[in-house]
């Protein structure tokens, strides 16, 4: 597989490595095969064959990154590739196939997409990943019918293995040439001398073993998907097959009683660029209608928007994730409709504003009143009853509607007893006269966390035109904290 | 039965407790015998009121009023709060504890950070339209340039269609002309002293700047009664009970209304 640049050229191209003080080829263009050069021959052999080369070098960084992005486009024939560096993709195309009219029409469209993309490939479906991969990089097959890869491998050269060099030369020193040769005797001296890991290579090669296969975005559990002969690039005509997608995916969900948690959908471009949008919901979720709309929220607020380019010939809504979902009875139960609509307010506010801004709280069993409440997102955390502490009736708001965080100092400008509340204090560049207080509320630190930490004294006061603090003194009056310092920690309606 | 089943339960008994819903014929009452009188039964349910904090030092007793008000409309059902940024930087974050204090559970409380006075108008709007809500209340700072009197109108057609009263706190901002069905600004009042000279009930003077549906120009000192979930009023000369604010008395303040 190599990017010919866009450069038009006849030239024979090479890339070039160093190899053991060398300049070796590691891989050449067919015109440089036809002209009778071939891989690891030195630059300087070869440039006494053909003194008109085109010569690069290589560069596996940029080879990876390739790579990736023809993967990337790859999910548009499966959502299952694998990518096996350097130079090669498996694709599962297991239940793909009936998309594209059979297998062989699969391979063509998928080779002339590679072609159009300046890209060479050599495509062979098989049945096991491993007789694919070999076919194509030692064998001539095309398609291998189902249950026949033993025999399609047969003919290959023992390198189709991928052994240790020394390993592949020992086999060939024995006079075993080709998989077959190996295939057709007792397995267990050749696990003896070149270990498991050869017979087990050669079962997967033959389709006998089954090897783990890791693909580069987790497959969905469900998908769907509509492809265009001629790309679509509007945003009405995309939003409309986002609604028939939804419409769709939430059948299937219903069929498995089952309602998703995390969509994805996946545009992919006619010139090979993927983009993908993810949306979460903060509980399960299959209703079409609400699906379109969490998307739309989502593409309107996107800081960078899609880019139809030459327009997308796939859309692809799939569902990594779902969990259990029974229907709900309109009418029967008016409180879960209604609980649905705030649920789904909160999805659409989420995904918006994000996650972190959309926040509920929740009671945390601690006296720190820097801890008592914990903000957490809504969307993951459904509304619930918790249990608040219960204020005592008939007193009056002992906690401030609104804290700072830090705890913003002020001065004291007047004092009546040194352990008693400020008579006067100055914050924000004003000065406020005390009126009435109340307290200490003693409030220890919590030692584990905060070691060090003074006690807190609180006092609740309100000053002469009806303003309420919450404010404490950080320790008290004593030899070591002769001036203590004073916050203002709150304010009370 | 679970500690949360018990205290739904508890709640709803305290609910019959309190008597018939304040929710009558598309308004919800305040409970002060005054305010209702001239609000002609309370305040309307689908619409926008506006209340200003005079002066930004007021914040806290203009949500702090918005709070109340929205106990009293929302009936244990979630309630929505968007709030600008700044407002935390400035006047301090909602602390959930607080709230439980003045009658608002928490755990109905869904809070939105908005990042500037289009986000909040943007969001607003939003959970304005879900008629679930029992309330909302939005708090842009300062007087943002997208909050005109098209997006004030915006607004208040969300509340309407969906019955959900709108709460706008409004500090660092002067009244002017808006879609508001109610306009009211609010500052701190001296409470109701408790033993030992303590700091009481949440006080408000409030007032009724504007109300499309009658008369505006009106002051009222009230307080919050947060276990019977019900404005009460505080005579304003009625000695003892009440001090006077050092350095001049109610009366000081009608002179500095504005009309």
């Amino acid at each position: 597989m190599r990017d010919t640049h866009d450069e038009p050229s006849e030239l024979p191209l090479v890339v070039t490595e160093k190899v053991k003080g060398a300049q070796r080829l590691m891989s050449i263009s067919p015109e440089a095969k036809r002209a009778g050069l071939a891989i690891g021959m030195t630059l300087a052999d070869s440039r006494a064959r053909i003194p008109d080369l085109w010569v690069e070098e290589m560069n596996v960084q940029a080879d990876a990154v390739l790579l990736d992005r023809i993967a990337e486009d790859c999910d548009h024939f499966s959502p299952a590739v694998v990518i096996d560096a350097p130079d090669g993709l498996l694709l599962d195309i297991t239940g793909c196939d009936h998309l594209f009219d059979g297998e062989a029409e699969l391979r063509r469209i998928f080779s002339q997409r590679m072609r159009r993309a300046s890209l060479h490939v050599r495509t062979v479906i098989a049945n096991a990943p491993d007789a694919a991969r070999a076919l194509a990089r030692y064998g001539r097959t095309a398609i291998v019918p189902p249950g026949e890869d033993a025999a399609a491998v047969r003919s290959l050269p023992i390198a189709a293995l991928g052994l240790e060099e020394s390993d592949r030369l020992a086999i060939s020193r024995a006079g075993l040439k080709t998989i077959g040769a190996l295939a057709d005797r007792p397995s267990l001296p050749f696990a003896a001398r070149f270990g498991e890991q050869m017979t087990l290579r050669l079962r997967r090669i033959q389709g006998l073993a089954d090897p783990p296969l890791a693909p580069r975005r987790a497959v969905p559990m469900l998908w769907v998907e509509r492809r265009f002969p001629e790309p679509i690039g509007r945003m009405e005509d995309v939003e409309a097959i986002l609604a028939e997608l939804g419409q769709e995916a939430g059948a299937r969900l219903s069929e498995r009683r089952e309602g998703g948690r995390v969509f994805e959908a996946s545009f992919f471009r006619a010139d090979g660029a993927v983009r993908r949008i993810i949306i979460e919901t903060g509980r399960p979720m299959r209703d079409g209608a609400t699906l379109l709309r969490l998307f739309r929220e989502k593409l309107d607020a996107l800081a960078d928007p899609i880019d139809p380019g030459f327009g997308f010939d796939l859309i692809r809504l799939s569902i990594p994730h779902a969990d259990r979902f029974d229907a709900l009875q309109p009418g029967l139960d008016g409180h879960a409709v209604e609980a649905d609509a705030v649920a789904d307010l909160v999805d659409r506010l989420s995904i918006r504003f994000g996650a972190a801004r959309v926040i509920r709280f929740l009671p945390e069993n601690t006296h720190d009143p820097d801890r008592a409440a914990r903000a957490v997102p809504a969307s993951f955390n459904p509304m619930t009853s918790d249990v608040w502490p219960t204020p005592e009736a008939e007193e009056p708001p002992l906690r401030p509607i609104q804290m700072f965080n830090p705890p913003q100092p002020i001065r004291i400008t007047m004092v009546e007893v040194p352990d008693g509340p400020p008579r006067k204090f100055a914050w924000r560049r004003r000065e406020y006269d005390v009126a009435r207080a109340e307290g200490p509320e003693r409030i220890a630190p919590e030692w584990w966390r905060k070691p060090g930490a003074p006690t807190r004294d609180y006092y609740r006061v309100e000053d002469a035109e009806g303003r309420r603090f919450w404010l404490f003194r950080a320790g008290s009056y004593s030899q070591e904290t002769p001036q203590p310092d004073w916050f203002m920690h709150g304010v009370f309606a | 039965m679970t500690k949360a089943d018990l205290e739904a339960l508890r709640r709803e008994v305290s609910r019959l407790e309190r008597g018939s819903s304040p929710v009558v014929s598309g308004r919800f009452s305040t409970g002060s015998a005054s305010l209702d009188g001239v609000l002609q039964g309370g305040l309307m349910r689908g619409a926008l009121h506006e209340i200003f904090a005079a002066g930004t030092a007021a914040e806290p007793s203009a949500s702090g009023f918005a709070v109340a008000l929205a106990v009293r409309a929302s009936e244990a059902r979630p309630l929505v709060w968007v709030r600008q940024d700044f407002a935390g930087i400035e006047a301090g974050e909602i602390y959930a504890p607080g709230l439980a204090e003045l009658g608002l559970s928490p755990d109905r409380v869904i809070l939105v950070r908005a990042r500037d006075g289009p986000a909040v108008l943007r969001a607003g709007e939003e959970a304005a339209r879900c008629p679930p809500l029992g309330a909302v209340i939005i708090e842009p700072w300062g007087a943002p340039k997208a909050l005109d009197l098209v997006a004030s109108r915006r607004l208040a057609l969300a509340a309407a269609r969906s019955n959900v009263p709108l709460f706008m706190v409004r500090a660092g901002a002067e009244p002017e002309p808006s879609a508001a069905l109610t306009r009211w600004r609010v500052r701190a009042a001296l409470s109701a002293a408790m033993e030992a000279d303590a700091p009481g009930r949440p006080a408000f003077d409030v007032e009724l700047l504007r109300d499309r549906a009658g008369a505006g120009g009106r002051n009222w000192i009230v307080e919050w009664d947060r276990d019977q979930h019900i404005f009460k009023d505080i005579p304003a000369l009625s000695g003892g009970m009440v001090s006077l604010p050092a350095g001049g008395s109610h009366h000081a303040r009608h002179a500095r209304r504005a009309v």
